[in-house]
């Protein structure tokens, strides 16, 4: 598909409303991006013709809603190319699917004394669990500290590195920022000393081109719905060898080989992480939304989304008392901020009031805006939906909040 | 000094003028926590945060008089317009009407849809803080 953008606001039915009698203006993409119809087709499809429980059906219903289901997983693995699709395990989200390394790899593989490489950049979902792994294991969580510019410090991750170090969970693209880190040379390091690592990628799957083989991460978790897809879904992506060694995570059906009361045998992955009947309809309609993505490819929606920061940014950067909150060269398309002597709280809402949704507060990243001595930001973060005009009205927003307010 | 019906109304009737336009309704709001009298730095300690709001909000009350004084601060601009309306209605009275005190001001000019539920409840603290001020003194006073 070309890159018209007319044609493609016209496939999502939510952004054609009026906020407070102004027409909706959606940049709260980092929280969850709006969906296409073809998704919201899908989701209704599944449930008026094919709702039936996957696997081992041996009715016509069965056959069909398994095959959707898998279907999605293909797509999954060409999204990410990975080597097979038994290495897509679906989940509930991102937080899920870190928490599924941290109670299954991290249970067995990380021991007393040994560390976890994360930085300070990290949402608090790749802080908890390894934080509760850590106290439960008597392991240490290690911090890579940040520029003031948002960027990590290379030299100094390199020095954490050690023997000891059998974990990198680190964010691919900050949510609270919109910091690109730099992952392949990370990879690369932690490789070279041992060390496997996690890639947060909830923030990085809808605008970078990611090939988990190119990267040779040991993980990569991501959610649905920030990639116009349903919520309550997401995926995490293992490498064979590792998945195949890890115990499983949750106990139940679909999960087994054999049930004795003595012996339990698991299943092949991936379906001895998939315990339980799981999300078919929001699985087959992620399929959809994939589609949507893969049609328009990366290239054209990073590059319409640099466009929009870009922008943004230039008509923003004059603005007085206007201080951007994270500065690094490579960035996703995230405009963090604040303006002087203002709390970002009521910045957000004299946004909505012009029909303008961002995202205010410190983004679950509280040690970051530690970090930076704040409480928090506006985020402002575009999609593929988003137009120039509507980065003029809010940069008119804030301008006009900002004159008031350093007058 | 006006009733607090007759200062309700007036209320009303300022939001009135501003019309539809929400950004301006806001802006007012705003306008109206720079009113807001200087508030002791050192009394803006966590023992006077009230609970139950996401901003802060900073609330102490004085007896002149046989009636209540408030004073009240916080960390951002429209919060503090919001306790700054709750004063001008409530403040500088006997600690009966303010127990008595039905503020349909709030429901009337529509608040809840201009401030979100975040803030709604935040401000149903702040009238909550407020009446138990008031109670303690009305206590204190009939001691």
């Amino acid at each position: 598909m070309s890159f018209d953008l007319e044609k493609i606001r016209g496939l999502f039915p939510v952004l054609h409303q009026e906020v407070h009698g102004r027409p909706l203006v959606y940049f709260d993409n980092a929280a969850t991006t709006q969906k296409p119809q073809a998704v919201l087709d899908a989701l209704r499809n599944y449930y008026e013709h094919d709702n039936s429980n996957i696997h081992r059906g041996a009715h016509t219903l069965a056959d069909r809603a398994t095959r959707h289901y898998e279907a999605t997983r293909e797509k999954v693995k060409d999204f990410i190319n990975s080597r097979e699709s038994a290495e897509v395990i679906f989940t509930k989200g991102t937080t899920e699917s870190i928490n599924l390394v941290a109670q299954t790899f991290g249970r067995k593989f990380i021991g007393k004394d040994d560390e976890i490489i994360i930085s300070t950049m990290e949402h608090h979902s790749n802080i908890v669990p390894w934080q509760m792994l850590c106290e439960e294991k008597g392991a240490k969580l290690r911090v890579i500290p940040i520029q003031e510019n948002g960027e990590i410090v290379f030299e100094e991750f390199e020095k954490l590195l050690n023997p000891k170090t059998k974990l990198v969970s680190i964010v691919h693209a900050s949510n609270a920022l919109g910091t690109i880190n730099p992952v392949k040379k990370i990879i690369q390091s932690a490789h070279e000393i041992g060390a496997k690592v996690l890639l947060d990628g909830a923030q990085s799957t809808s605008h970078l081109e990611i090939d988990v083989q190119e990267l040779d991460c040991d993980f990569l978790a991501f959610s649905a719905h920030k990639l116009y897809g349903p919520t309550g879904l997401g995926v995490l992506y293992g490498k064979r060898e590792i998945l195949e060694e890890m115990p499983p995570f949750l106990g139940g059906g679909e999960m087994i080989k054999e049930v004795s009361f003595e012996k339990t045998t698991y299943n092949e992955i991936p379906f001895k992480f998939e315990a339980g009947t799981p999300n078919i309809a929001d699985v087959i309609a992620f399929g959809q939304a994939l589609d949507f993505i893969q049609s328009l490819g990366k290239k054209q929606i990073k590059a319409h989304e640099d466009n929009l920061l870009s922008y943004a940014n230039q008509l923003t950067k004059d603005i007085k008392g206007f201080i951007p909150v994270g500065t690094a060269a490579d960035k996703v398309s995230v405009l963090s901020f604040n303006i002087q002597g203002m709390h970002p709280f009521d910045l957000g809402q004299m946004l909505d009031a012009r029909g303008i949704a961002v995202r205010t507060g410190h983004h679950c990243t509280q040690p970051l805006m530690h970090r930076f001595g704040i409480e928090g930001t506006v985020r402002a973060s575009f999609a593929v939906y988003n137009t120039k005009s509507e980065i003029e009205n809010m940069a008119e927003g804030i301008a006009k909040i900002a004159r008031i307010k350093n007058k | 000094m006006s009733s607090i019906s007759t200062l309700q109304d007036e209320i009303v009737s300022e939001f009135e003028i501003l019309g539809e336009d929400r950004e301006s309704t806001i802006f007012y709001i705003m306008e109206l926590g720079e009113k807001l009298p200087q508030f002791p730095a050192d009394e803006q300690k966590d023992e006077n945060l009230i609970k139950g709001c996401q901003s802060k909000v900073w609330l102490i009350a004085d007896e002149e008089n046989g009636k209540v004084r408030y004073f009240a601060d916080s960390n951002t601009d429209i919060t503090k317009g919001l306790i700054s309306l709750l004063i001008r209605v409530l403040d500088n009275r006997s600690p009966e009407e303010i127990i008595q005190a039905d503020l349909n001001f709030i429901d009337r000019i529509g608040m809840g849809s201009i401030i979100g539920s975040q803030r709604s409840n935040g401000l149903a603290s702040m009238i909550q803080q407020m009446k138990r001020y008031a109670l303690a003194y009305q206590t204190k006073l009939n001691a």
